[in-house]
């Protein structure tokens, strides 16, 4: 059935093609490492391992950031594929964001693994510095400066993307779509990547810029402790930046979904008002949402924590009454076409649909006070992440690999299966441990918690089983990947 | 609280992926896409204003429940039992381990050293609230304790090596 499934990219020159490849290559490697790592967190939890708190720290450590990094870089390549159709971008700019990722993966590969830097993703202001002798100052400041790199990298990416946009849109309000959106210009709106990608470009570009201000600021008080800086000022910076950036990853690979499902689907999916203004909602929305990390900080502004959660309410709408109803009219009597393309793309949708809901129920200030860094949290978002985004991008990849009459195998299809049941069952004990208020990030759990931690394991492991055929797949079909150019 | 904020979001999930599966299990079929599209927009309009009704119902119904209100007075109310709560690499200082049950405590919980989460277990394991712990900051937590016990206080922010054994105990006794 996959025969007939196009893959087409008019303009896309042999050096684009191969850094794209790169990207995404690189992408399933580390995907698959990341969730080795966290799998083997809830391995330690359930007591099979005896790697003790060191390791798991330091793996804690990895998986966050590298999670983070990782779906920015196959997203970011997943937005520049379809928008480089539209709006010429800079090769050249792409390569050096990858070279400047690189470079910054060795560095905090080296912070973590060499200098024992276990600070978590967020390293929050002062834990940097205070590594009690497990890590010393250089291997938080290696930490420091290669995540500081990697958003060089990017930020020069978005940059690009917003010239490229503008040169040929004119400015980012009618890129946007605000001349159908607000002055009823009957010309066609722009299409969907572009409209995504411009959204991204302006959240990211802030998230970015807030995030290598507290970079620098926290690297400047490692040297310099007289330097002190204002707690609670940098981790509104550090929510800020890190809220931005994992959701700008997953709105760069919804473009995947509004690109392809309608092929298989033979419906088109053009932007309406609707898909417009929510757009436009969603990019406030989300630059405005981030106090909703902060809401068991009381010193902070009452009306900002309000604001988290109204603000988190409202986030809920494009999602689910836009992209997800969207969606399944796509899909509804359209004799879809069904492959492990198709499964992972209305997954994605179904992943992201319900990450709303406990992201929102842990959104409200009062369920907020019980659930705060239990295992609700990171229940919510490995909706959003391994049901909602991952399936997207993998989605993605199997698009290429089954380009113009490529096939695979059944393999792929029972792979799917594990990966679906695998990851339903892991995120449901987050939250099921979340609401026995099991908290997170804890390298040992008491004896009460060992049942839990065990079943997500099992299910973690389907996870990965179900990756590894999917990073496999993408692999070794590389060279064989068919990209027309009408 | 956690059990009814488990059970919502049960509910709202399984409805979301009953409505995916009926798709799906309807997408064999060939339809004409204009009435299949009007169909399913005017399903989208009822979404939005029954989420909108009931985002708004849930906002005003949960503003009671905002845990701030020791924050933002000026002076505690008589009677009301004051502890102060400093968080170290990797030990919970209390100005007291003892409190009564049906009096209004009040936690001034602040850090010595890097951030952590002041969190009150009970004895099976329920937490029953939590602030966090910013050197440079205090938090002000109220909380009522019903029944006398011994109560748990862990660390809900990740704060190093040993932010897992960072375990301290309160004693609720009775009035």
């Amino acid at each position: 059935m996959s025969s007939s499934i196009s893959v087409i990219h008019p303009n896309l020159s042999a050096g684009a093609r191969k850094t794209l490849l790169t990207y995404l290559a690189i992408s399933a490697v580390v995907f698959l490492l990341m969730m080795v790592f966290g799998a083997s967190m809830r391995y330690e939890q359930s007591e099979w391992l005896g790697m003790g708190p060191q390791y798991f720290y330091q793996i804690m450590t990895a998986h966050g950031i590298g999670m983070i990094g990782i779906v920015g870089l196959a997203a970011s390549a997943v937005m520049w594929f379809f928008l480089s159709r539209h709006v010429q971008l800079s090769t050249p700019i792409l390569v050096a964001n990858l070279v400047f990722f690189l470079i910054g993966v060795v560095l905090i590969l080296g912070a973590i693994f060499i200098g024992g830097f276990a600070a978590a993703w967020t390293f929050l202001y002062p834990l940097p510095a205070m590594g009690k002798g497990v890590w010393g100052n250089h291997a938080a400041a290696s930490y420091l400066v290669g995540l500081l790199l990697i958003g060089v990298g990017f930020l020069l990416l978005y940059l690009d993307t917003a010239r490229g946009i503008m040169k040929k849109y004119g400015n980012l309000g009618k890129a946007l779509g605000w001349p159908q959106l607000f002055f009823n210009s009957q010309d066609e709106a722009p299409p969907s990547a572009v409209i995504a990608s411009t959204m991204v470009l302006i959240v990211n570009i802030a998230g970015i810029a807030a995030g290598a201000v507290v970079l620098v600021l926290s690297l400047v008080n490692l040297y310099m402790p007289s330097y002190e800086l204002d707690p609670l000022l940098v981790k509104n910076l550090i929510y800020f930046f890190g809220h931005v950036f994992i959701n700008a990853a997953i709105y760069q690979a919804v473009i995947a979904v509004y690109e392809i499902l309608p092929l298989y689907t033979n419906r088109p999916w053009k932007p309406t008002k609707v898909f417009i203004l929510s757009w436009t909602l969603s990019t406030l929305m989300v630059m405005s949402v981030y106090p909703h990390h902060l809401l068991m900080d009381f010193a902070m502004p009452k009306w900002a924590l309000i604001m988290g959660q109204i603000i988190s309410y409202m986030s809920g709408f494009p999602v689910l009454v836009v992209t997800a109803i969207g969606a399944l009219t796509l899909i509804y009597r359209s004799g879809i076409k069904w492959d492990v393309t198709s499964r992972l793309l209305i997954l994605s949708m179904l992943g992201w649909a319900c990450g709303v809901i406990p992201a929102i129920v842990d959104g409200t200030i009062s369920v907020n006070n019980v659930m705060h860094n239990t295992l609700w949290v990171p229940g919510h978002f490995h909706i959003y992440l391994l049901l909602g985004l991952l399936p997207m991008l993998f989605g993605f990849m199997y698009y290429l690999v089954q380009s113009n009459g490529n096939k695979v195998g059944a393999v792929d299809d029972v792979a799917f299966w594990f990966y679906l049941v695998g990851g339903m069952g892991f995120v449901t004990m987050f939250l099921l441990s979340g609401k026995e208020s099991i908290p997170r990030r804890w390298a040992a759990h008491l004896s009460e918690w060992v049942p839990y931690d065990r079943i997500a394991s099992v299910f973690a492991t389907l996870v990965v089983i179900g990756a590894l055929v999917f990073a496999y797949r993408f692999l070794t079909r590389l060279s064989r990947i068919n990209i027309a150019t009408s | 609280m956690q059990e009814i904020a488990w059970t919502i979001t049960l509910v709202l999930m399984l409805v979301i992926i009953a409505t995916f599966v009926f798709v799906v299990l309807n997408s064999g079929q060939v339809a004409e896409y204009e009435p299949v599209k009007k169909r399913f927009y005017s399903v989208r309009t009822g979404l939005f204003w029954v989420l909108a009704v009931g985002f708004v119902v849930v906002m005003l119904s949960s503003y009671q429940g905002m845990p701030y209100a020791a924050q933002h007075r000026s002076e505690n109310p008589i009677g009301t039992q004051v502890i102060d709560v400093e968080g170290f690499q990797w030990y919970w200082k209390l100005s007291s381990n003892e409190v009564k049950a049906n009096q209004p405590v009040v936690f001034n919980v602040t850090s010595g050293d890097a951030n952590h989460g002041f969190a009150i277990y009970d004895e099976s394991l329920t937490l029953l609230a939590q602030t966090q712990a910013m050197p440079g900051y205090i938090n002000k937590l109220e909380y009522v304790f019903k029944e006398p016990g011994t109560y748990k206080i862990l660390c809900l922010e990740y704060c190093g090596m040993a932010h897992h054994s960072m375990v301290s105990a309160i004693e609720v006794v009775a009035e």
